[in-house]
Formats: structure tokens, C-alpha cells, sequence
């Protein structure tokens, strides 16, 4: 492990705090005792091998997987099964998926009021200015009246962000957000996710665009098998990987 | 079906086809000796001068096929659309020329339809509307009961769906108009016959709403959790209507099939469109005329339904163009 992370001991300042967790499908363990800090206001980058296990690990921070070892606390916040407790962390966390996931049977303003209605409990003006705001943000205001379904994938994952974002969080989890777009449409994403770096929201983000890792991430966790096998800053990680498992895995996304 | 771009030869243009059309139809005919047939007395006036049993068999089936093949042929080349449109008029003017076979007396028909309409008809809907409210009610229910994690609420929506499914419609109506009073309650007949068919097409709608449920992404779900909905909202705003969309057309079909089961119910004496068809008729003997209106307002009916069941589906589509 690179020395310069191996100090992180849990601290007031810590978005995401891991310790020793542990995930098993029956018999197959996806995640093997992993400890991670994350402090506030920081990228980080989760590559890996596909099977790592490294949607997974994300997918536990707000409790979409259940774990059967280890704790988790967010802001400050154990993360218990308790139902206050679930709802007062998802509220902190908000989360983009690979297939978008986008209500389909709603307008792209209705998909991004939904959340601040009902859970953030903002009136309708309210709610409607807040989601202009972010619909201006990710550029895509002039669709606010479609169904998601008349969107290319490069919009449909911008107004994802944006319906992700309205609700405020803290804390944002991207799980391979690039993975189901065309070639053409990921730079628009990424540049959207990119200028979100930028404003001290904290960033945990599963993907495999290297060169997204790069220019944005403070730190890139490599994970292999359910554990963290390397973490290191972006150039050390790229120009130097210590672990044979990360080069062999940098010279396959590298070198085609 | 998925139309491909294969461009055929018309059947109808194929002399070989039409050919053997001709006489199947030509020697199915013959064999069935339509010489005396009310086909025959349509036919009237090319008939008249042939006496012969075999020979005026010939002749009916001989006018039939031309007239069959003739049609065909003529038909086969007009547009889809108008096509559907004849050949249901057709099948209409076939279908009224067989009822009129029957000697049937429209004055006495015409004496009755206004009472089996505001009586009969009105009873019928509203019975099967507010039966199809309370099933949607109930299997909205069974399936989230069926669906959750709760031992009680699987074991009681599957003993209920269970039951109501397999036993016969007529058992329960039976079993209740005369079972519930038994525990002290009188019901009306109206009450019970609403009450008995609520609860068995809530138990076959239960099934339809618990397919549509699981049939949502799990995406779905998960997209609710993470930007906070609790479970009731996560199913109203989000699962329940994209679930409709594959809830409508068989719930449709479940409406139509209760507008004609809710005819069961006139054994118990509820004054609804099939009890009036059995008795008006009774006095002078007329009960085929009572049927047949009866059979011509289910069916006008069940039309209505199909026509609003595919604005729903339109409806319900929207986001899906």
C-alpha cells in the first residue's frame, strides 16, 4: 500500500469512513475486509478488473447492498439498518447509474422535482427552480418537457446527474457512468462530472476512463478480488504502479 | 406480427388456389344438402323451377361458391383497411340474415328493449362497475401482499387468490348470498352478487397487478432509494405507473369478462340484463327474441369497453412513442 495513504485514520473531516467490511454471495466473498477513508471534498477514483468488486463497494455506502461484516459512516452518521437512518443517509448520498435508471413514465422535470417534493418537502416553485438550476447546469434545460425516453444516452445521464444533485447531496457515487454510452457521448458526461469536481462535493467514481482519472481524481483505488490492492495519486498510479495486478491491468485499458 | 418486405403473388390472383377454394366449398356444400335451407329461400327465385332434391342442392351450393369465390377474388385486391371494413359488414349482414331465419317478432322486441335497457342494462353496469372498482382495490392489495416480505400478509393473499380462482364463480355467488346470512348478516342480492364478484376477479386481477409489479427494473427501485423515496412513494409514483401500462389490456379483458359473468348473478334474482332476458319472454313464448337482444347489448357493451380500454392503453403509453 502507498505510503502516503496508509495514515488515513478515521478523522472528524471523513465523508466516508470503511472499516473491515465484508460482503459474501453464498459462498463467494465480493468484498474482503476492505478499509477505506475518504475525506470530505475529495475524487476518488475505483478501477479494478471487471468482478472486483467494485460497484458493489459503492452500492453499500447507501445501503442499495447489504454487508454482513464491517462498519460504514457517512458524514459522521453509522450507517445502521434502521429506516431513519437509511433515509438520513441517502438523503446526504445521491447516486448515477450505468443504465441511468430515469422514470421513464415522467418528464425530464418531473423525474428531477420528484425528490424535492416528496423527500426534501420544497413547494412546487421551489422545487421547479431548483431543477431549472441543475437542468442549467448539466445544459440540457431546453429538454425539460421530454420524456427521457426521446434523449440520447449522453442526455439521459446528465439529466440523471441533475435529478442526483437536486436532492443536495454531500456525498455523489457514480457507478460506471460512461459504460453504456456511445464513444461520442462520453466527454459531454464527463465534462458535466468534472465541472462537479470542482465545486467540493465529495466524488467516489467507479469507471474505467482512465484519462477522466487522471486530470480530475485526487486518488485512484485499485481493487482486485473484493480488496483494495493499491491506492496512490493519479501520476504515481499511472507512470508508476507498484502492484502486478495494477499493471498488467493498466497495459490491457491502455495499450488497444 | 412483424411484418417482413417479401413481395408475394396475390392467392387470390392464383387460379390454382381459387380453383381448389371453389371446390371444396362447391362439394362441402353439396354434401351438406342446403336445397332446403333458409340459404335455399334466400335464393328464392333462381330456385323455383327446379323440383328435384339433388338438382336444387346443386344449385344452392353452385350460386354459394360463385358468389363466395367472386367475393374473394374482388376482395383481394382492395387496400387493408377497407378490406377489414367489408369484410365485417359482411359478416354482420350474414350474421343478421341468420338471425332472421328465425322468424323472430321485432314488435315484440321493440315493446321490451327500452325496459331491458333501463332496467337491465343499467343494473348490469353498475354492478360491474363498482365490482371492478372494489377488484382493483383488492388485488392492488393481494399483489403488494403477495410481494412484500411479510409470512401473514404472502399466506393470506395466496389462500385468498387460491381460493377465489379455483372454485366456480357460481359456487361463490351461491356460497354467499346464502352463506352470509348464516352468520346473522342478510345480504341483498344485489350487495352479495357485487360482493362475489369483486372478491373472484380480484383474485384473478391480484395475479395480472403482481406480474405487472415485478415486471419494473430493478433500477427502478433502487433509482427511488437513492434519491430518498420511502417505500409507499417509491410504489405510487413510481412502480404503480409504469406497471399500468402492462395492468391495462388485461384488466380490460377482466372487465369485459365480468360485464358478462355479472349475468350469474341473476340466479339469486338481481334484475340485471341476462334475469330480464329469461323472463320477459317467458309469458308469450318469446324467449329467443329476449336472448338475442340480450346477446346484442352484452356485445354493444363489451364494444363501448374495447373502445375506452384502447384510449387507457394510449394513455398509459405516452412516455413509449
Amino acid at each position: 500500500m502507498n505510503q502516503a495513504f496508509a495514515s488515513h485514520a478515521p478523522q472528524a473531516s471523513a465523508a466516508i469512513s470503511i472499516q473491515g467490511l465484508h460482503k459474501w454471495y453464498g459462498d463467494f466473498h465480493v468484498l474482503d475486509g476492505i478499509e477505506l477513508q475518504i475525506k470530505s471534498g475529495e475524487i476518488v477514483v475505483i478501477c479494478g478488473p471487471s468482478g472486483s468488486g467494485k460497484s458493489t463497494l459503492i452500492r453499500c455506502l447507501n445501503l442499495l447492498e447489504d454487508f454482513q461484516k464491517g462498519a460504514v459512516v457517512i458524514n459522521g452518521t453509522p450507517l445502521t439498518r434502521g429506516a431513519a437512518c437509511v433515509a438520513k443517509v441517502r438523503r446526504q448520498v445521491g447516486m448515477v447509474f450505468q443504465q441511468f435508471n430515469l422514470f421513464p413514465h415522467m418528464t425530464v422535470l418531473d423525474n428531477l422535482m420528484l425528490g424535492p417534493r416528496l423527500v426534501s418537502k420544497l413547494n412546487e416553485a421551489q422545487a421547479r427552480a431548483l431543477a431549472y438550476e441543475y437542468l442549467e447546469r448539466v445544459r440540457i434545460r431546453e429538454q425539460a418537457q421530454k420524456f427521457p425516453g426521446q434523449l440520447s444516452g449522453g442526455q439521459q445521464q446528465r439529466v440523471a446527474i441533475a435529478r442526483a444533485l437536486c436532492m443536495r447531496p454531500r456525498i455523489m457515487l457514480f457507478d460506471e457512468p460512461t459504460s453504456a454510452l456511445d464513444p461520442e457521448m462520453v466527454k459531454e458526461v464527463l465534462d458535466v462530472m468534472g465541472e462537479l469536481a470542482h465545486d467540493g462535493i465529495t466524488m467516489l467514481c467507479v469507471t474505467h476512463e482512465m484519462g477522466f482519472a487522471r486530470r480530475v481524481a485526487d486518488r485512484i483505488i485499485f481493487m482486485v478480488e473484493g480488496r483494495i490492492i493499491e491506492q496512490a495519486r493519479p501520476d504515481d498510479f499511472f507512470d508508476n504502479p507498484r502492484h502486478p495486478r495494477a499493471r498488467e491491468f493498466l497495459s490491457q485499458i491502455l495499450d488497444h | 406480427m412483424y411484418k417482413d418486405h417479401i413481395v408475394k403473388a396475390r392467392a387470390t390472383d392464383n387460379a390454382t388456389f381459387m380453383g381448389t377454394v371453389a371446390v371444396v366449398v362447391f362439394v362441402v356444400t353439396v354434401i351438406a344438402g342446403l336445397g332446403e335451407s333458409g340459404l335455399a329461400r334466400l335464393m328464392g327465385p333462381i330456385l323455383l323451377d327446379l323440383k328435384a332434391p339433388l338438382a336444387r342442392d346443386i344449385a344452392v351450393a353452385g350460386t354459394f361458391t360463385v358468389t363466395l369465390v367472386l367475393n374473394l377474388f374482388i376482395l383481394g385486391r382492395f387496400p387493408l383497411r377497407a378490406q377489414i371494413v367489408t369484410v365485417w359488414c359482411e359478416l354482420l349482414v350474414l350474421f343478421l340474415l341468420f338471425f332472421d331465419t328465425f322468424n323472430l317478432s321485432y314488435s315484440f322486441i321493440a315493446t321490451k328493449v327500452g325496459f331491458m335497457i333501463t332496467q337491465g342494462v343499467f343494473t348490469t353496469v353498475y354492478v360491474s362497475a363498482i365490482s371492478i372498482a372494489i377488484a382493483f382495490v383488492l388485488a392492488l392489495l393481494g399483489a403488494t401482499a403477495r410481494l412484500s416480505a411479510n409470512g401473514f400478509a404472502i399466506a393470506i393473499a395466496s389462500f385468498y387468490t387460491s381460493f377465489f380462482r379455483g372454485v366456480p364463480l357460481l359456487i361463490q355467488i351461491y356460497l354467499i348470498y346464502l352463506g352470509i346470512p348464516q352468520l346473522g348478516y342478510v345480504v341483498g342480492a344485489v350487495p352479495a352478487g357485487i360482493l362475489a364478484l369483486s372478491l373472484c376477479y380480484g383474485a384473478y386481477m391480484t395475479e395480472i397487478f403482481r406480474a405487472g409489479i415485478s415486471s419494473i427494473s430493478r433500477g427502478q427501485w433502487e433509482a427511488s432509494r437513492a434519491i430518498g423515496l420511502n417505500p409507499f412513494q417509491t410504489m405510487t409514483r413510481v412502480i404503480l405507473p409504469q406497471s399500468m401500462r402492462l395492468i391495462i389490456p388485461p384488466t380490460g379483458n377482466q372487465f369485459i369478462s365480468m360485464l358478462k359473468d355479472s349475468s350469474l348473478v341473476s340466479v339469486i334474482g338481481v334484475w340485471e340484463l341476462m334475469f330480464l332476458a329469461r323472463t320477459q319472454g317467458r309469458a308469450e313464448f318469446r324467449h329467443l327474441e329476449m336472448l338475442i337482444t340480450a346477446a346484442v347489448l352484452y356485445w354493444l357493451l363489451s364494444i363501448v369497453l374495447e373502445t375506452v380500454q384502447a384510449r387507457l392503453e394510449k394513455h398509459f403509453n405516452r412516455a413509449h412513442r
